[in-house]
């Protein structure tokens, strides 16, 4: 994981152009609920790997896309498929609850 | 042995689960937390602890909560990041079921806590994470240069008033009260802040804004006067509500806390409980774990003498 960080810069390229679906974990490293999400999220990649792009963006390194997509509460999950955004997952969930999302996105 | 029979299955994983499991563990008892998918409670949305004894100087809310679920691991504690679904108190041993498992449980104790209570104002639930937040320290960073209101009058309200000075232009404090019944320690710090301003017998009735919040509408109390205000963040510490919603069959006090009999017990033979979803009147981290500790004694002398 963590092989994919996305940035303001790469933003659209790696999801908006994405041939695959993308889950976007929106987070920062002063937002205690989001190291709950981090591990998840990483755990998830590796299970989905190949089927759908997980990666993280840094709200404080990269204001735009979390301004783009409205997150003004993080830990935030985005789910996008053919550069569209999906489900919104607001507050750190059960993986399952990702999981879940994830299943019915693919 | 049957792999799924827990000596006792603690519900719930803030302080008061978590306290009670290092006491069961330590007392050799087969024990498993059924910890939510949130798992760690209300101290997650923290900062700064500065009462939980030990810690002279403070310690965040999530690193005490890590510590504590460690400390219950060391001694053996199984912990399963599931929500309780529903249980079948009635059965011996008891069911616990989540969305996923089912487990037994020869004693349980019921430790779920108390959520957010939300204004139940127009406008709010849509907007819950769009503007609308139960945690500053969450947040705060999203509202920078803009304006923003506090909705309580509590501690917990001061400590998000003050955390989001450091981001936002403005902080109103909104509070239905004449005066604020926060601890005096907390009441001066928001005090001498600057940033931070009151309006006192008010109370929020609308929350305005499509996708975003934009504004709130309210209602002074005394003249029932109606104003608006413009705002892009609502912050909403008016409270807590017990967790109760999934157990049946438990009896509830007047308010809606589990009822407690006999120190830790609740009405059903072999169903203990402990900490905020029992307690309205002290709601502390340190009395949770109290509580917890209370239960998990009782849970071991009953299992004791059973044998």
């Amino acid at each position: 994981m963590s092989d994919i960080i996305f940035t303001d810069n790469n933003f659209e390229q790696e999801v908006l152009k994405s041939d695959t679906p993308v889950l976007v974990d929106f987070w920062a490293p002063w937002c205690a609920p989001c190291s709950i999400v981090t591990p998840i999220v990483e755990e998830l990649a590796k299970e989905y790997e190949g089927k759908i792009k997980i990666c993280k963006v840094n709200v404080d390194e990269n204001p735009k896309a979390a301004q783009n997509f409205s997150v003004m509460s993080i830990p935030t999950v985005i789910l996008f498929k053919a550069g569209k955004p999906g489900k919104t997952i607001i507050g750190a969930q059960s993986k399952d609850n990702y999981k879940k999302a994830i299943e019915e996105l693919l | 042995m049957d792999e799924k029979l827990f000596d006792v299955i603690i519900i719930g994983s803030g302080p008061s689960g978590l306290t009670a499991a290092i006491y069961t563990t330590r007392a050799n008892l087969k024990t498993l937390i059924v910890a939510g998918g949130r798992w760690g409670g209300q101290l997650m949305l923290t900062t700064l602890v500065e009462n939980f004894p030990g810690f002279p100087e403070g310690i965040q809310g999530p690193d005490l909560m890590l510590a504590m679920r460690k400390q219950a691991e060391k001694f053996g504690t199984q912990i399963v990041e599931e929500d309780f679904v529903e249980g079948d108190f009635s059965k011996s041993p008891l069911v616990v079921k989540t969305g996923s498992n089912s487990y037994e449980g020869k004693t349980v104790i019921i430790a779920t806590g108390a959520d957010t209570k939300w204004l139940d104002a127009p406008g709010e639930k849509e907007k819950i994470g769009r503007g609308v937040s139960s945690c500053a320290p969450c947040d705060a960073p999203f509202f920078r240069n803009l304006d923003v209101i506090v909705v309580g009058g509590g501690d917990s309200a001061m400590e998000e008033a003050t955390v989001l000075t450091k981001f936002a232009k403005a902080v109103n404090v909104v509070y239905r009260g004449e005066t604020l019944r926060a601890s005096q320690i907390m009441q001066e710090r928001a005090k001498k802040n600057p940033k931070i301003k009151f309006i006192f017998n008010s109370e929020v009735t609308e929350i305005l804004g499509e996708e975003k919040v934009a504004g709130v509408k309210i209602k002074n109390n005394k003249t029932n006067e109606e104003s608006q205000m413009l705002v892009q963040g609502v912050f909403v510490a008016i409270g807590h509500i017990p967790n109760t919603t999934v157990f049946k069959g438990i009896d509830l006090d007047e308010h809606g806390f589990i009822k407690v009999y006999d120190h830790t017990k609740t009405n059903l033979d072999r169903v203990y409980v402990a900490g905020d979803v029992h307690d309205n009147t002290y709601k502390q981290a340190v009395t949770a774990a109290g509580f917890g500790t209370m239960a998990a004694l009782d849970v071991e002398k009953f299992l004791r003498e059973q044998e």
